[in-house]
């Protein structure tokens, strides 16, 4: 039983109807986000899936997780905290902000908190170097920017998060 | 007269609805070339303009278009959308505010090269800005502004969105078109160039957002009118981001040839702090290191003349270095973006970075050396020229010119 082909069936339809009918492989970069969507990364019986979908190997599948940094092969914090510290977000502060996030939360960067609920990540640049320290958070469902962040706004925005969860 | 022509939203708010943007005159440019130009003339009207690549190439636009191959079909347009440079966040506030110009541009480009259908590669990062594009797409599509039978001709155009997952290498055109099939974004092999062995093999135009913003606009007011615009080496404008140690960082549409002074102390507020200026980057983390004397400062931005100062202007993206850090320290955050980066195809651009990586964390540990900063440079030096794409090349700049033009950084680190 194919999970990802029954359980989006019209979206994955969708997805391939972009693309030349003789290159469904193009598909393949979207359908490794619905893949994720369910536990934030990506099984192997979602490659086999996938690849199953779009005739592809799995190992041509995989390499793709492997290649591209918003997919991910274990499972992270239900919400992944991905601050920029390069070059430009440095020079504004990203560096100390990225560590006093951690020491905060009581975790090194590239850990996951006990309670499972936020991973920080040091990451490349994400276009808003104007706007540092700033950080994107990946879940399941998609990313988001969040811009000119604190220590304080950002331990705030966790606090909201878990009260989303009670 | 307007004082912008790509930031248009900073005149006029509500630029990124679409009754907003035809009211200000947005599509005729489109419907124009459609319902009365041919393809061809389109071409020739953004090669008299001048317009170059502002993804940092600068190579002359209607150029690459000229050279599709006309014996190969079908064509495409692909927009690189995947602004990632460090120091570069010019294209995501033109999509995300201005998204209806760009749209335009890309439908104009299309025509030009008789594409029926295109592409824009977001970086996986633009997420919420991808799905918006959609929206904005989808409402084109039903004021038939795009589908079939355009403005009542034969033409066709639909435009489509594609998500990358977070790779710098993928704005390297060929890399993109890679990652558009469904592989890891490594680059080609070239020639063939895109324009005749691109997306599926087939005669591909890749464009730079900004690149094809600028497009409707020379339609409606002419090349000659843009081609004045700027210098003569440069023509037009151009978004200059502005980020580092400055007061007020951000975008800036400003003229070719406005000099760094300019850009930096009036329109930036100067340096953060009020502390002195040391080093310019001006193509974001690939850029060579200017020592930030007086020359430079009064250097118009183009391409020839920051060329002078043994630097490229790339996509203009200012990084701002102050007294307050060192160069040894702006060099070890470059090269693990490079590590970080490099998509492993070429051995001297893979290994060569790891093994930067690794000395230039001893340097900055103090834990180094002088044979240790020449062996980093000889290291750099061996990966000049010897790899496929210009990740490799972008690598070492800051390395090879901190070493050379701010040795008393590297004295004082490895005492």
């Amino acid at each position: 039983m194919n999970k990802i082909a029954e359980n989006y069936a019209d979206e994955i339809q969708k997805i391939i109807a972009k693309y030349p009918a003789e290159q469904k492989r193009s598909a393949v970069m979207s359908l490794l986000y619905i893949a994720q969507r369910e536990d934030g990364y990506v099984t192997k019986q979602d490659l086999n899936e996938i690849a199953e979908i779009l005739e592809m190997t799995p190992t041509e599948v995989v390499t793709l997780v492997g290649f591209y940094t918003l997919y991910h092969e274990e499972p992270g914090g239900q919400y992944r905290i991905q601050v920029c510290n390069d070059l430009p977000c440095a020079l504004r502060g990203a560096d100390e902000f990225l560590e006093k996030l951690c020491e905060n939360l009581g975790i090194q960067i590239g850990e996951t908190t006990e309670d499972g609920l936020v991973t920080v990540e040091g990451v490349m640049c994400l276009a808003a170097c104007d706007k540092a320290p700033m950080f994107q958070v990946q879940t399941g469902e998609g990313l988001a920017y969040h811009e000119d962040m604190t220590v304080e706004s950002t331990l705030e925005l966790i606090e909201d998060w878990k009260r989303e969860e009670k | 007269m307007a004082n912008y022509i790509l930031l248009r939203h900073r005149e006029i708010p509500d630029i990124h609805k679409l009754d907003v943007y035809r009211k200000n005159g947005g599509f005729e440019a489109f419907e124009k070339v459609v319902t009365t130009m041919k393809p061809d003339e389109v071409t020739e009207i953004v090669k008299t303009s001048g317009l170059r690549g502002r993804g940092g190439a600068g190579f002359p636009t209607g150029l690459k278009w000229s050279f599709m191959d006309k014996d190969n079909w079908p064509h495409y347009v692909v927009a690189n959308a995947d602004e990632s440079e460090p120091g570069t966040f010019k294209d995501r506030e033109i999509m995300e505010s201005n998204p209806f110009q760009f749209l335009e541009g890309v439908a104009i480009a299309s025509y030009a090269v008789g594409a029926t259908e295109a592409y824009i590669y977001c970086r996986g990062e633009f997420w919420e800005l991808t799905q918006v594009l959609d929206e904005k797409i989808a409402e084109l599509e039903e004021a038939g502004l795009l589908g079939d039978k355009l403005f009542g001709t034969d033409y066709s155009l639909r435009i489509y969105t594609h998500l990358g997952a977070g790779a710098y290498i993928c704005g390297e055109e060929t890399a993109l078109l890679e990652s558009m099939e469904g592989k890891r974004g490594q680059p080609r092999l070239r020639p063939p160039f895109p324009p005749s062995f691109g997306l599926y093999g087939k005669p591909t135009v890749v464009n730079n957002v900004e690149t094809l913003t600028n497009v409707p606009p020379i339609i409606t007011n002419g090349g000659e009118w843009y081609k004045n615009l700027g210098t003569e080496d440069t023509a037009g404008v151009k978004v200059f981001s502005l980020s580092g140690r400055v007061k007020q960082p951000g975008n800036y549409e400003l003229p070719f040839g406005t000099t760094f002074r300019e850009l930096i102390y009036e329109h930036g507020g100067g340096i953060s702090d009020d502390r002195s200026i040391r080093a310019i980057m001006a193509a974001g983390a690939s850029s060579a290191l200017i020592v930030a004397d007086d020359k430079a400062l009064d250097t118009p931005m183009d391409y020839a003349s920051v060329r002078d100062l043994d630097a490229d202007l790339g996509s203009a993206s200012i990084i701002v270095i102050d007294d307050s850090v060192s160069i040894d320290w702006v060099i070890n955050k470059t090269i693990h973006f490079f590590e970080h980066e490099s998509c492993g195809k070429c051995t001297p651009c893979r290994e060569g970075n790891y093994w930067m990586g690794h000395i230039i964390e001893r340097i900055h540990a103090g834990q180094a050396s002088q044979n240790d900063v020449e062996l980093l440079h000889s290291v750099a030096k061996q990966i000049e020229n010897k790899c496929l794409c210009a990740l490799g090349e972008f690598s070492i700049q800051a390395v090879m010119t901190g070493i050379e033009r701010f040795p008393q950084d590297f004295e004082a680190a490895i005492k």
